[in-house]
């Protein structure tokens, strides 16, 4: 008897959960705080510091949406996730949103049941060789042994791009970027392919970096970015909004700055709609007038976030390259604020 | 005798003092003969034995040597270094707190980590040295589950009182209705656990702020001490469970019987990884967004149902080595199952078991650190995630993990040496 009653429990509560993730927005006001997926941990991204504060671009966006919706961007939970649990945690709704640089792709988009709101990083898989080896291109890789983390889009690249120029490989499947940096340099692998950003952070950790190279091939499209569920529009316009008003911001000139100076009136009607001095853009959204200037001020616009995580001044030293605003011959392009 | 004086040129009329051993047969010598040089083969193997540990050690002296321990990124490790072999060690002063602790415990409660974590050492000692202890320490053992649940998470001091009240109430009930039959006695006991639990509920709710500690999540437990709350919750929880599944899958009654055999099988078919993915993804569907099944219980729940099983199965191979006799002379001295089994077969049972259960324990122990792959910050998660992930740190690898081989090594073989310990304590036989 106890045993049905307690089956009829959990489906009432599964029927529940359905009905209950539609209004993911009055889940995450009535909660006081924003459930965000990050990863366990990749350099510049998304990683605790010595206080255990979260800090990275993924992390950025997360507190961005949070200072949008809940005014606070401090009021994240952020929920760890690896390559394995991260859909799993979104489509259960232990996570109202996912920024773990995860890539967009078809059949995460549709079969999955996911909507990827915007892209926040373009990358794309490359190749790292140590210079001593003496290749210059990808296609000279025939017969190499290549580092390749499991589970990853990646890993299907690394194998479309050796089929299609009919060469061989031996891959070394690996888990974390972490486990791949020593046997890369042990000489376990000859090659380690991951994301160019994910090259760029590890090669920079080396105790050389000069003895290793980068080569000029780009095998795939790697479009980064942060995701909701299905089915929730309303919430899936905020996190995707939220990402488009730090691109707009940049590209408007406002800063973390200027933005307090801005957001009393300016003669640019784009910058008062987007601070929201000028008609009732948050409004239609179901937040605050001054939701894109909390998500601005969290840690500044898309440019000022790509600096001071990623960008050539940290260690990391990533250039903007595709990631630059379409008017500086980049692929950010945010849809107007009107 | 002068005509011997006259036949032998000289005999002594004394004893020699007694001398020392020639050099190759004493001391150092004798022992290097006999160990390392006892012949070709030994000696050639010694020769090659030391040269690789000269390799060894003289490759990795100058690293320990030249350690940094102060800096505070790699970066500035290799500044100090130059160029030349060194550790940099200070990852490991610098997160040190992380690597213990985890990164979300608030740092001015790390007391309360560090109190249960002495106080768990009072609570076991009388359980592992039951000679140099005194009994009335056990009382303190039973209570300190509660007491640790306090000060790890935190809330107020009534919910482990009424959880402890709940217990007593229920005992209380079972002493109530134990001669009627046992089993009325079992369901006074949860009646009586239940009621007490649900009024105390309301009380707990009532008065949250009474005598309360910070509460904290346990997403925020983290680092060594995960590692340990893990081991030492499982292994306590699946000794029980294990002697009960034994004994179930001894018994003649086929439901119980069956149950356990089904059970036993089952978990031990399974794959611990795979538990803890079910533990984390799969159940997260069956509840309600918001009712947060907390995670690390349903972590321990999983990790007890594994070890249960195989200790049931150590313990079913300490039952199976006991001569049939002890169980018939049992049975003639008019003892009932339970007696029998309390009074003579599990002692003997249990004391064949050591070995089996003391591995049994290791291992869990070092499985725990599997929880880092379902996002938990164990030890090996911390190192594996957040710090490999820092940018100060990110290509610190030897000094890390050495650490957490050091960490595990200690408490590992510290198990295994007690064990070794109690076996001959207990050794009654005659050898």
């Amino acid at each position: 008897m106890k045993k049905t009653v307690l089956l009829g429990a959990m489906t009432i509560a599964g029927l529940a959960a359905g009905a209950a993730s539609a209004a993911t927005m009055d889940d995450v006001k009535a909660r006081g705080k924003l459930n965000c997926g990050v990863t366990t941990g990749l350099v510049g991204f998304a990683a605790p510091d010595a206080n255990g504060e979260w800090d990275g671009f993924d992390v950025g966006v997360c507190r961005a949406v949070a200072a949008a919706v809940l005014g606070d961007p401090s009021a994240v939970e952020f929920v760890p996730t690896t390559g394995k649990t991260r859909f799993t945690a979104l489509a259960s709704g232990e996570i109202d949103m996912l920024a773990r640089n995860t890539t967009w792709t078809f059949s995460r988009d549709v079969d999955l049941k996911f909507e990827f709101v915007g892209i926040n990083y373009y990358d794309g898989q490359g190749f790292m060789v140590p210079k001593e080896l003496g290749v210059s291109s990808a296609k000279e890789l025939d017969g190499a042994t290549v580092c390749i983390q499991t589970g990853t889009t990646t890993e299907l690249n690394l194998a479309d791009f050796f089929r299609a120029n009919n060469i061989s490989y031996e891959p070394v499947p690996i888990e974390t970027n972490a486990e791949a940096q020593p046997l890369y340099l042990e000489g376990a692998c000859d090659v380690y392919t991951t994301d160019a950003s994910g090259l760029a952070a590890t090669r920079a950790a080396f105790e050389n970096p000069g003895d290793h190279v980068v080569l000029p091939e780009i095998i795939s499209k790697e479009p980064l970015g942060p995701l909701v569920r299905h089915g929730d529009n309303e919430w899936g316009d905020v996190v995707r909004w939220t990402l488009n008003a730090l691109i707009a911001a940049e590209e408007l000139g406002v800063t973390s700055a200027n933005i307090a100076e801005l957001a009393a009136g300016t003669n640019n009607p784009e910058i008062n709609r987007l601070l929201g001095t000028e008609g009732n853009l948050g409004e239609m959204l179901g937040l605050n007038a001054d939701w894109a200037k909390m998500a601005i001020m969290a840690g500044g616009n898309y440019g000022e976030l790509f600096e001071t995580n990623i960008g050539e001044n940290t260690p990391i030293g990533l250039s903007r390259g595709l990631n630059a605003q379409w008017t500086d011959g980049g692929l950010l392009y945010s849809p107007p604020f009107r | 005798m002068s005509d011997k004086q006259q036949s032998v040129a000289f005999f002594r009329e004394t004893m020699l003092p007694e001398q020392a051993p020639p050099a190759t047969q004493r001391g150092i010598v004798k022992w290097l003969r006999e160990n390392l040089f006892s012949g070709p083969i030994n000696s050639i193997m010694t020769l090659i034995a030391i040269y690789f540990i000269y390799k060894i050690v003289s490759g990795a002296w100058p690293w320990f040597m030249n350690g940094v321990w102060t800096t505070s990124s790699l970066a500035e490790c290799r500044e100090v270094l130059q160029g030349s072999t060194g550790a940099c060690f200070s990852v490991l002063t610098e997160r040190w707190n992380q690597l213990l602790f985890g990164f979300k415990y608030p740092e001015d409660q790390y007391w309360r980590l560090l109190l249960a974590m002495v106080l768990l050492l009072v609570a076991v000692a009388p359980v592992l040295f039951a000679k140099v202890f005194p009994r009335k320490m056990l009382i303190f053992t039973g209570l300190y589950p509660f007491i640790a649940f306090w000060l790890i998470w935190g809330g107020t001091i009534l919910t482990p009182i009424v959880a402890l009240l709940g217990f007593v109430v229920g005992y209380l009930a079972f002493k109530k209705f134990e001669h009627q039959s046992f089993a009325m006695g079992m369901l006074a006991f949860v009646v009586g656990a239940a009621v007490t639990w649900i009024i105390g509920g309301y009380l707990t709710e009532a008065m949250s702020g009474f005598i309360a500690l910070q509460e904290i999540p346990s997403r925020d437990l983290g680092g060594f001490v995960l590692n340990i709350i893990l081991g030492t919750v499982c292994v306590s929880l699946s000794l029980p469970i294990g002697i009960l599944l034994a004994l179930g899958r001894q018994s003649s009654m086929p439901i119980i019987k069956w149950i356990c055999v089904v059970f036993i099988e089952f978990i031990r078919g399974v794959p611990l990884i795979t538990l803890l993915f079910v533990a984390n993804v799969v159940l997260a569907y069956f509840l309600p967004p918001g009712t947060n099944f907390d995670l690390v219980l349903r972590v321990i729940i999983m990790i007890t149902m594994f070890s249960s099983a195989y200790i049931a199965e150590v313990i079913r191979g300490g039952l199976a080595a006991l001569p049939r006799g002890q169980y018939e002379a049992a049975d003639s001295l008019g003892l009932d199952y339970a007696q029998a089994t309390r009074l003579i077969i599990m002692p003997q049972a249990l004391k064949i078991s050591i070995p089996g259960i003391v591995n049994v324990a290791v291992g869990l122990f070092k499985d725990t650190t599997l929880v880092s792959v379902i996002s938990m910050f164990d030890l090996v998660g911390m190192i594996r995630g957040p710090i490999l992930a820092s940018t100060e740190w990110n290509g610190v690898y030897w000094e890390l993990w050495g650490f957490a081989v050091l960490l595990f090594f200690v408490v590992c073989y510290g198990i295994s040496q007690y064990s070794q310990w109690l076996e001959r304590q207990l050794a009654t036989d005659h050898r």
